[in-house]
């Protein structure tokens, strides 16, 4: 079993979603509250990489991470090295690979509120951060914990885009999933069937924690 | 209160706005008020879907009219030519919403002290601690909106809007749902705080009793309009409008045609619609031969089993009793006179009377119970 690719993996997914989860807030803020019409457009974009083959999203992002890219240019002029083939061009790519599975549960958490909350915040004069920080937030803690695993499951077990972006460089890029595909191809079955099954018990627990916690937080409000 | 040479004036919210509202597949709204309140209780009262909400969602600033003017003493809140709308947060408004919209995961305390966070944090404690006995929930400072009854929740929103010490307020059917002691409990609470803080309260009810409890000034709103302000008892007693009457919980609408004027005694008679009875009504200014449309009150209607004599009451209507249904505390009747009427009776008066249908009956109506409502 290779360590190395799981441990690369686990970063990879922590860093991936906790950044996501900061994107995501004001972005989900702004599709769930905004009236201009055209919104439907963004949201759109945002679903984009749910029905996109991986493929296709890597090879954009590897273009756009490149030397001639305009990403890849920027990085390259401030860091003096290329982004594609290194742990910070798989972030990028994974942070849009990912983006829908933070922004949705947002989106759907903030949607679900009762409106007339945020206008009684409103009304006693709390300015619209005041009314996001003690309101919004507070009661959209099970949107919050499902964006942040389902992010981060989906980040752990990228194949496609990572293949594409991040090539296949020991420690540096070679995920769990690239890993027991290695293993695969080399008719190493037993080694891949170990990873596999180690990544597959650690999937459930993650999402047995955050189900049986979402249910959790729900409880201290009893119905109104 | 404000002082102006040597005349006290009192705050005085007036309102002049348009809003139109399109919704697919029905008809097309439009709410248009025009309308002074003065400090005191003023019962917005009307049917639901009347826009007495969105009224208040007006003067709020929640919503935007298309048009017009809202003004508290002689700040615009909002001025349509002056492309001025001030947001929520400067309208130094309260507004207690029907489903309260208390905190769920704040305390009583954080819900109450919530609109204070501009305070230090002294003063905001002494304001927290002076409102939260005076509407009697002091005890519960610590629990959750969920761990809360009704009338307990109530209390906390009415306490969490009025501790902001608002120049305006606006309830919008705070206490539905209360039984009657528990309503005038709260009602003796506001009451008591309104002769401290002399305010514009506009309180959205459609529930009879709560503008018979609180007895002010009511304005009567009917699909977008005012239709009729004035005392209780002018507006919801006599109202002039089949809207109004039914908001009004009139239960007798009879179609009937005007047969003669008797200026004399200010009455007019009229007869019924597919009935061969007539019945005296107060003078209007239908002329004979037109046809009106009568609301009567089922509770001011009498019944009599034998004809009665030597009676002031000018309409005496023989007829059958149909059926008799008991509902809650009263027993509803409903009597065939070629029209049907609908009497509200006590089980009481049921039992003493062996009344049962199929037995002839008389009606006896006042001339004055007797109203022509317009559609």
């Amino acid at each position: 079993m290779n360590l190395d690719a799981l441990l690369l993996s686990f970063r990879l997914a922590a860093v991936v979603s906790s950044v996501l989860l900061l994107l995501a807030l004001p972005l989900a803020y702004w599709l769930a509250f905004t009236r201009w019409r055209g919104k439907f457009l963004l949201e759109s974009v945002v679903a984009l990489p749910l029905v996109l083959p991986p493929t296709v999203l890597g090879f954009y992002a590897l273009i756009a991470l490149g030397p001639r890219g305009p990403l890849g240019r920027l990085w390259q002029f401030l860091f003096s090295h290329t982004l594609a083939f290194t742990f910070a061009g798989l972030v990028i790519a994974s942070l849009i690979y990912s983006l829908p599975f933070a922004v949705q549960p947002l989106i759907a958490s903030f949607e679900s509120l009762d409106k007339r909350l945020l206008d009684a915040s409103a009304i006693l004069g709390a300015t619209r951060a005041r009314t996001f920080f003690r309101i919004i937030l507070p009661l959209s803690w099970p949107g919050l914990v499902t964006a942040l695993v389902l992010s981060f499951a989906h980040t752990l077990g990228e194949f496609g885009v990572v293949l594409m972006v991040g090539g296949n460089l020991p420690g540096i890029t070679r995920t769990v999933s690239i890993d027991i595909y290695d293993r695969v191809q080399a008719l190493d079955f037993a080694a891949a069937n170990h990873t596999a099954l180690l990544l597959l018990g650690i999937s459930f627990v993650v999402l047995a924690l955050v189900y049986g916690m979402n249910r959790r937080v729900w409880s201290p409000w009893p119905a109104k | 209160m404000v002082a102006v040479a040597g005349k006290v004036t009192l705050p005085m919210l007036s309102v002049a706005i348009r809003k139109e509202f399109h919704v697919a597949g029905s008809p097309r709204f439009l709410l248009d008020v025009k309308e002074t309140f003065a400090p005191g209780f003023t019962v917005l009262f009307g049917p639901s879907g009347a826009g007495k909400s969105t009224l208040l969602d007006c003067i709020a600033g929640l919503l935007r009219p298309d048009d017009g003017v809202i003004k508290l003493n002689d700040e615009p809140f909002f001025d349509s030519a002056l492309h001025l709308s001030l947001p929520p947060q400067r309208r130094r408004t309260a507004y207690v919403f029907q489903s309260l919209a208390l905190f769920p995961h704040l305390s009583v305390e954080e819900n109450v002290a919530y609109g204070l966070s501009a305070l230090p944090s002294a003063e905001r404690r002494e304001r927290v601690n002076r409102i939260l006995p005076a509407f009697h929930i002091e005890p519960l400072r610590v629990r959750k909106p969920g761990e809360l009854s009704g009338g307990e929740k109530q209390r906390v929103a009415l306490a969490r809007s009025l501790v902001t010490q608002p120049e305006l307020l606006l309830l919008d059917e705070p206490l539905t749902g209360l039984d009657g002691a528990l309503r005038h409990a709260i009602l003796q609470d506001l009451r008591a705080w309104n002769t401290a803080s002399r305010i514009p309260i506009l309180y959205v009810t459609h529930n009879r009793e709560e503008v018979d409890a609180i007895g002010e000034r009511v304005v009567a709103l009917i699909n977008g309009r005012v239709q009729e302000s004035g005392a209780p008892r002018a507006v919801l007693d006599a109202p002039r409008s089949i809207a109004l009457a039914q908001a009004a919980g009139f239960e007798n609408f009879l179609d009937a045609h005007v047969v003669e004027h008797r200026p004399a005694d200010g009455v007019m008679r009229v007869a019924l619609s597919g009935a061969n009875c007539e019945l005296e009504i107060p003078l209007g200014a239908e002329p004979p031969g037109a046809a009106v449309q009568v609301a009567i009150r089922a509770g001011d209607i009498l019944l009599a089993t034998e004809a009665p004599r030597a009676l002031s009451a000018r309409n005496i209507l023989p007829g059958t009793l149909e059926s008799l249904e008991p509902r809650g505390s009263l027993v509803v009747a409903q009597v065939d006179v070629g029209a049907r009427f609908t009497v509200h009776l006590t089980p009481g008066a049921v039992r003493s009377l062996r009344l049962t249908t199929g037995l002839r009956v008389w009606l006896v109506l006042k001339t004055h119970s007797c109203h022509v409502v317009l559609p």
